[in-house]
C-alpha cells in the first residue's frame, strides 16, 4: 500500500511537469497578445516595450525562460510575478483559495444531499411519474449551460436585478470572517447553479447504479434471508452502488478545487476560476501557469485520494 | 395427512413486451420432514421460478400468480409480504447457482450470516456471532473463527457454497431450497457439497428441493424425483422407480444424454433433438410433442394429464402405460449393459 502511495505520489509530479510544460507551449506556440505591449498600454515607445521585454525575462528563449520558472518553482515555491500587475502569482492564488472552496464545497454537499436522494428513489419508484419527472428535469439542468443558468438565477432572485430579491447578486460576495450572512446569501445563487448539473448527473447515476445493482444475485440473497425491502435498498444496494459514486464525487470535488470558472465569472465572485479567467484575457503566462498547475495539482490528488479510499471501500481492491 | 410444502396447481406468468410467459403451469410437487425432493429438467423449464415463488420472490408487478402452495397449513400464495418475509429465510431457506455472485462482495461472510440470524431472532451480537461461527464449522469451513471476517472473494468456490450453506441453515429452516448448488463448482467439490448437503439433511431434519438439471445428483440426493419440462411435471416418482422404469420420453431423453463410464462408449452422445419450448409460445397438445420420437396424433391436440401408472408413479404422456414400462426398463436395461 505504501509503496503504491510513494509510486503514485512520484507519477503526480511527472504529471505536473508534463502540464506544465504544455502550458508553457501552448502560450508560446499558439497566437496571443504580446505581453509586453500589454504591459507598456497604448503608445509606448519600441525601446520602452524592449525594456519590459526584457525585465520579464520575455526575450530569452523558451526552454531557459521555463527552466528559470521551474527552479524558482522547486527552490522557493515561487510562482512568478503577474506580467500584468507584478503581484505574486503565489499570493494572488492563495488569497482567492478561500472563495473557491467556499463555492466548491457548497456545492459539493448541496449536489449530494439532492442528487443521491433523488437517484434512489428514482431507482425504487422506476417507471413512475415521479422517476419520469425528476429524470426529465434533471436532464434540462445538465443541458443547460451555467452561465445562462446563472443569468437566469439573477435575474429571478438577485437583491439588485431580481424579480424576487432574495440573495446576494452578482458581485456581493464578502468573506465569511468578514460577514457569515451575507458571505451565505451571496453564495446561495452560485451553489445552486454550480450544483445543478452535477445534482442531476448524480440522480442519474445514482438511479443507474442501483437499478444495476438490484438485479444482482446478491439482492436476491438478501431478500431470501427475509429482510425488509428497506434494509435490501439501503443496506445491501445502496453500499454497492454508492461505491463509484465517492470516486465521482472526489474526483469532482478535486476539479472545482482548481476553480468554478464559468460560474465565479458570471457571479464576478474573486475567486481562482475568474482569477485564471482574467489571466487569459491580459496574456498573463505566470498567472494561467499558476492556476493551471494549482488545478491540477487538486485533480491529482483528489485521483489519488479517491483510489486509496476506494480499498477501504471495496475489499476486493488491493494494491 | 398432507406433507410439510405443497405445491398444487401452481401457475406464474409474467406479463412482458412480448408477450406473456407461463414460466411456471400447473405445477404439482410436494416435499415432507427429512426427504429430499429433487426437480429436475432443462434450463426454462420453470424449476427455478417454481421455487423462488415458494420463497415469495417473484411478486413482481408483472407476475400472477396461482395455484397453491401449503406450507405447514398456510398457503404461501396469499400470504402478505410482511408474514411471508418471516418464512422466508427462517422456515424456507435457500442457497443458489454461484456462491460468488450471491454473497454480498462488500460484506464479510461473517456479517451476511450474522444479519440472517438477526434479522429473525432477538439475540445479541455476541450471541450471533458465536452461532456463525458454530454454523461456519459444522459446514466444514476451517478455522471458523477466522474465515468469519474473510469476504467471499478470499475464499474458494467450494468455501463460499459452504458458507452460503451455512447462511442458509444457521436458523434450522424446515425446509432448505437449493437451486443447482453444484453447477458451478468443479466436480470434486460438487460431491464435498452433496455429502454435505445430505449430512445435514439429516442432522438438522430438513427437507430439501434439489434442483437440478443434472440426473447424476438427483441418483445422488433425491428421495422422491419430479421431472419438470416447460413449465409443467410430467414425471413424478421415487428415485427408485425412476433409475428403474422411467416412464416418460422426455426422461429417457435427459438419461441417453448422460455420458458413462462403465459401457461401451458410443460414436457420440444422444441429445434430445430440439430446443425446449418458448414459454411464451408452447406448443399445442402435449409441450414435448415437437421433440418427442414417439410422437402420435393425439400428443399434437391434447395434453396429457399428470396420471397415476402404478403406485407411486404419475406420467403425464399419451403412449400406452405397458408400452412406457417396456421402453423404459429397456433402456435402463441398455444402460446396464
Amino acid at each position: 500500500m505504501l509503496r503504491y502511495i510513494v509510486k503514485r505520489v512520484l507519477w503526480g509530479i511527472l504529471m505536473l511537469l508534463i502540464v506544465s510544460a504544455l502550458t508553457f507551449v501552448i502560450f508560446y506556440v499558439l497566437p496571443s497578445a504580446d505581453p509586453a505591449q500589454l504591459r507598456a498600454g497604448k503608445g509606448a515607445t519600441p525601446a520602452r516595450i524592449a525594456e519590459i521585454r526584457h525585465t520579464l525575462g520575455l526575450d530569452r528563449p523558451v526552454y531557459e525562460q521555463y527552466w528559470l520558472y521551474m527552479k524558482r518553482l522547486v527552490t522557493h515555491f515561487d510562482l512568478g510575478y503577474s506580467y500584468h500587475n507584478s503581484v505574486s502569482v503565489r499570493q494572488e492564488i492563495f488569497s482567492r483559495l478561500p472563495v473557491t472552496f467556499s463555492v466548491a464545497i457548497g456545492a459539493f454537499v448541496l449536489w449530494i444531499l439532492v442528487g443521491i436522494p433523488v437517484g434512489v428513489i428514482s431507482a425504487i419508484k422506476r417507471r413512475s411519474l415521479l422517476d419520469r419527472f425528476t429524470m426529465g428535469a434533471s436532464l434540462t439542468a445538465i443541458s443547460a449551460p451555467v452561465y445562462w443558468l446563472g443569468l437566469i438565477a439573477l435575474f429571478l432572485f438577485s437583491k439588485d436585478i431580481g424579480l424576487i430579491k432574495l440573495f446576494g447578486g452578482s458581485g456581493s460576495y464578502v468573506p465569511f470572517s468578514q460577514n457569515p450572512g451575507e458571505w451565505f446569501s451571496s453564495l446561495v445563487l452560485p451553489w445552486c447553479v454550480l450544483a445543478a448539473a452535477f445534482a442531476a448527473f448524480y440522480a442519474r447515476m445514482v438511479r443507474g447504479n442501483l437499478i444495476e445493482v438490484m438485479s444482482e444475485d446478491y439482492i436476491r440473497t438478501a431478500r431470501a434471508k427475509g429482510l425488509s425491502e428497506r434494509r435490501v435498498v439501503f443496506r445491501h444496494g445502496l453500499r454497492a452502488a454508492l461505491t463509484p459514486v465517492v470516486t465521482m464525487a472526489g474526483l469532482d470535488l478535486g476539479g472545482l478545487f482548481g476553480g468554478a470558472v464559468l460560474t465565479e465569472t458570471v457571479f464576478n465572485i474573486p475567486g481562482v476560476g475568474r482569477f485564471a479567467y482574467q489571466s487569459i484575457i491580459d496574456s498573463d503566462l505566470p498567472s494561467i501557469q499558476g492556476t493551471v498547475l494549482f488545478g491540477a495539482f487538486f485533480i491529482i490528488s483528489a485521483n489519488l485520494i479517491v483510489d486509496i479510499l476506494y480499498a477501504f471501500l471495496d475489499p476486493r481492491v488491493r494494491y | 395427512m398432507s406433507s410439510l410444502l405443497e405445491i398444487h396447481d401452481l401457475h406464474v406468468h409474467f406479463r412482458t413486451r412480448d408477450g406473456v410467459v407461463r414460466a411456471v403451469e400447473g405445477a404439482e410437487l410436494s416435499v415432507d420432514h427429512q426427504r429430499t425432493l429433487g426437480v429436475v429438467g432443462e434450463s426454462g423449464s420453470g424449476k427455478s421460478v417454481t421455487a423462488l415463488t415458494v420463497m415469495g420472490l417473484t411478486r413482481f408487478p408483472n407476475a400472477e400468480i396461482s395455484g397453491q402452495i401449503m406450507f405447514d397449513g398456510t398457503d404461501l400464495v396469499t400470504l402478505p409480504d410482511n408474514q411471508m418475509r418471516n418464512v422466508r429465510g427462517k422456515r424456507i431457506a435457500m442457497i443458489f447457482q454461484d456462491p460468488l455472485s450471491s454473497l454480498h462482495p462488500l460484506f464479510k461472510i461473517g456479517w451476511q450470516i450474522i444479519e440472517a440470524i438477526r434479522n429473525h431472532e432477538n439475540v445479541s451480537k455476541k450471541e450471533a456471532r458465536e452461532r456463525t461461527i458454530e454454523a461456519l464449522h459444522e459446514v466444514g469451513i476451517p478455522s471458523p473463527e477466522k474465515r468469519i471476517d474473510s469476504y467471499p472473494h478470499e475464499l474458494s468456490g467450494g468455501m463460499r457454497q459452504r458458507a452460503m450453506i451455512a447462511m442458509a441453515l444457521v436458523l434450522k429452516p424446515d425446509v432448505l431450497i437449493a437451486d443447482e448448488p453444484t453447477t458451478a463448482l468443479d466436480v470434486t467439490v460438487q460431491a464435498q457439497i452433496l455429502d454435505l448437503i445430505r449430512r445435514l439433511k439429516d442432522e438438522y431434519q430438513t427437507a430439501i428441493v434439489m434442483i437440478t438439471h443434472d440426473l447424476g445428483v438427483i441418483a445422488e440426493l433425491a428421495d422422491e424425483v419430479a421431472v419438470m419440462y416447460a413449465g409443467r411435471v410430467m414425471e413424478r416418482t421415487s428415485r427408485e422407480k425412476l433409475f428403474t422404469v422411467p416412464e416418460l420420453p422426455y426422461t429417457w431423453g435427459l438419461m441417453r444424454s448422460i455420458p458413462r463410464l462403465d459401457a461401451p462408449r458410443p460414436g457420440r452422445l444422444d441429445s434430445i433433438s430440439g430446443l425446449p419450448p418458448s414459454l411464451i409460445r408452447v406448443p399445442p397438445g402435449c409441450p414435448f410433442h415437437p421433440r418427442c420420437p414417439y410422437v402420435m396424433d393425439v400428443c399434437l391436440k391434447t395434453e396429457p394429464a399428470l396420471e397415476q401408472s402404478e403406485e407411486g408413479h404419475l406420467v403425464a404422456c399419451h403412449l400406452k402405460v405397458s408400452e412406457r414400462r417396456r421402453l423404459g426398463s429397456e433402456l435402463i436395461a441398455g444402460h446396464r449393459r
